[in-house]
């Protein structure tokens, strides 16, 4: 039992102030994605159920590689904002600070090993 | 990790029921959450039988009846009876509501009253909202100024005036809160739909000249961002209001602020 004000409990350490930045990267994102997505899902499906040759000379072509680069990136990156609202709404404490952490080396491992993949597949 | 389930002490058991009132024939059956701090036992819901032929239509009418008729111990705050001061706010039929205003014929079978949810109970149906109420009062409620009092009133035009309709009806009855998952798991930080209806509602004000701070202590991923448009607090607003509607209009501000 802490002999606090309610004022007091209520305020706490005050206003991070952050929080804007990645709302507005998360809404940019949404947009962004709702917008290559689907043409990566194209040139994707569109490769589907080729040779490995066909597969290889799809993702070699300019756009394709680009493409599925910016998906790979912004898509992530769109994973690891959205990650980081679900661990901070349910989780607490070290808990909270361990997931972060993890999903962010995560997210960025997922990224340069997708880089890596791609960067094989089109050079 | 937020916690899923209720301590043992806050589970619920059967409690007891009521005899049914004699030569009644429109009866209804009313359950109610009871509680009391001071028998160190665990809530009950217990049953009563009104009779609805000398009842009135609400809901807190029923209640006002069981507690001058069945069970005088039974606990709940209530005042003007008519929606204005947002007392009588709780759970009932699965939505929190102002029980002077939710009519019994809205509910079909039996009628079953809950404090309002995921609030520290005081006893029975009366929530402990110091919490919620300081919240409030941390986003400063009145009106900001830095000019000179004029001599005679901070004037504003009826199109400035206008911009508060829908945002200053709210009596603070906490129906939209306490709906709001985002504040059950971080309530502790997250200021909730309430308050920040309130926070909207001076900041939009033509006459307040502390927009810029009043933003600058609401930049926060908890207690503004925590909101994620569920919109659970416009469904179950006894008065109709729109909070998600007004957070949206903050976090818009937000980002004019900084692009």
């Amino acid at each position: 039992m802490r002999y606090l004000t309610d004022r007091k409990r209520a305020e706490g350490k005050g206003a991070g102030h952050s929080g804007t930045e990645h709302h507005w990267h998360m809404q940019v994102s949404a947009v962004g994605l709702a917008l290559i997505v689907p043409t990566f899902l194209y040139v994707f499906g569109s490769a589907l159920g080729g040779t490995h040759d066909e597969v290889l000379a799809t993702f070699a072509r300019p756009i394709p590689a680009i493409l599925t680069g910016l998906v790979l990136v912004f898509g992530l990156l769109h994973f690891k904002n959205g990650a980081q609202i679900m661990i901070e709404d349910y989780w607490r404490g070290t808990t909270r600070k361990a997931a972060l952490m993890f999903t962010t080396a995560f997210t960025y491992g997922l990224i340069a090993t997708g880089l890596f993949a791609l960067a094989k597949m089109a050079l | 990790m937020v916690q899923l389930t209720l301590p043992k002490n806050s589970r619920m058991t059967v409690g007891k029921t009521w005899p049914k009132p004699e030569g009644a024939k429109n009866l209804r059956k009313v359950q109610i959450y009871r509680w009391n701090p001071d028998d160190g036992k665990n809530p009950r819901l217990d049953t009563y039988w009104v009779d609805m032929d000398s009842c009135g239509p609400m809901v807190l009418d029923v209640l006002i009846k069981i507690k001058n008729e069945i069970d005088p111990t039974l606990t709940f705050r209530r005042s003007c009876r008519e929606g204005i001061c947002g007392s009588c706010a709780m759970n009932i039929d699965g939505r929190n509501t102002l029980a002077c205003i939710f009519g019994t014929d809205e509910i079909r079978g039996d009628i079953k009253i809950y404090p309002l949810p995921h609030m520290p109970v005081v006893k029975d149906l009366i929530p402990d909202l110091t919490h919620f109420y300081a919240q409030h009062a941390s986003i400063m409620p009145w009106l900001e100024t830095k000019t000179n009092r004029p001599a005679k009133e901070w004037r504003q035009s009826i199109e400035d005036r206008k911009k508060l309709d829908g945002l200053y009806e709210c009596v603070m009855c906490a129906s939209c809160s306490t709906s709001c998952p985002s504040y059950w798991w971080n309530g502790d930080k997250y200021l909730g739909p309430a308050a920040l209806l309130h926070a909207y509602r001076w900041l939009i004000d033509s006459r307040d000249e502390a927009t810029g701070e009043r933003l600058d202590q609401l930049e926060d991923p908890f207690k503004l961002y925590r909101c994620h448009t569920i919109m659970n607090c416009a469904k179950t607003c006894p008065k109709g209001l729109n909070p998600a509607k007004a957070i949206s209009h903050i976090k818009k501000m937000m980002v004019e602020r900084h692009v």
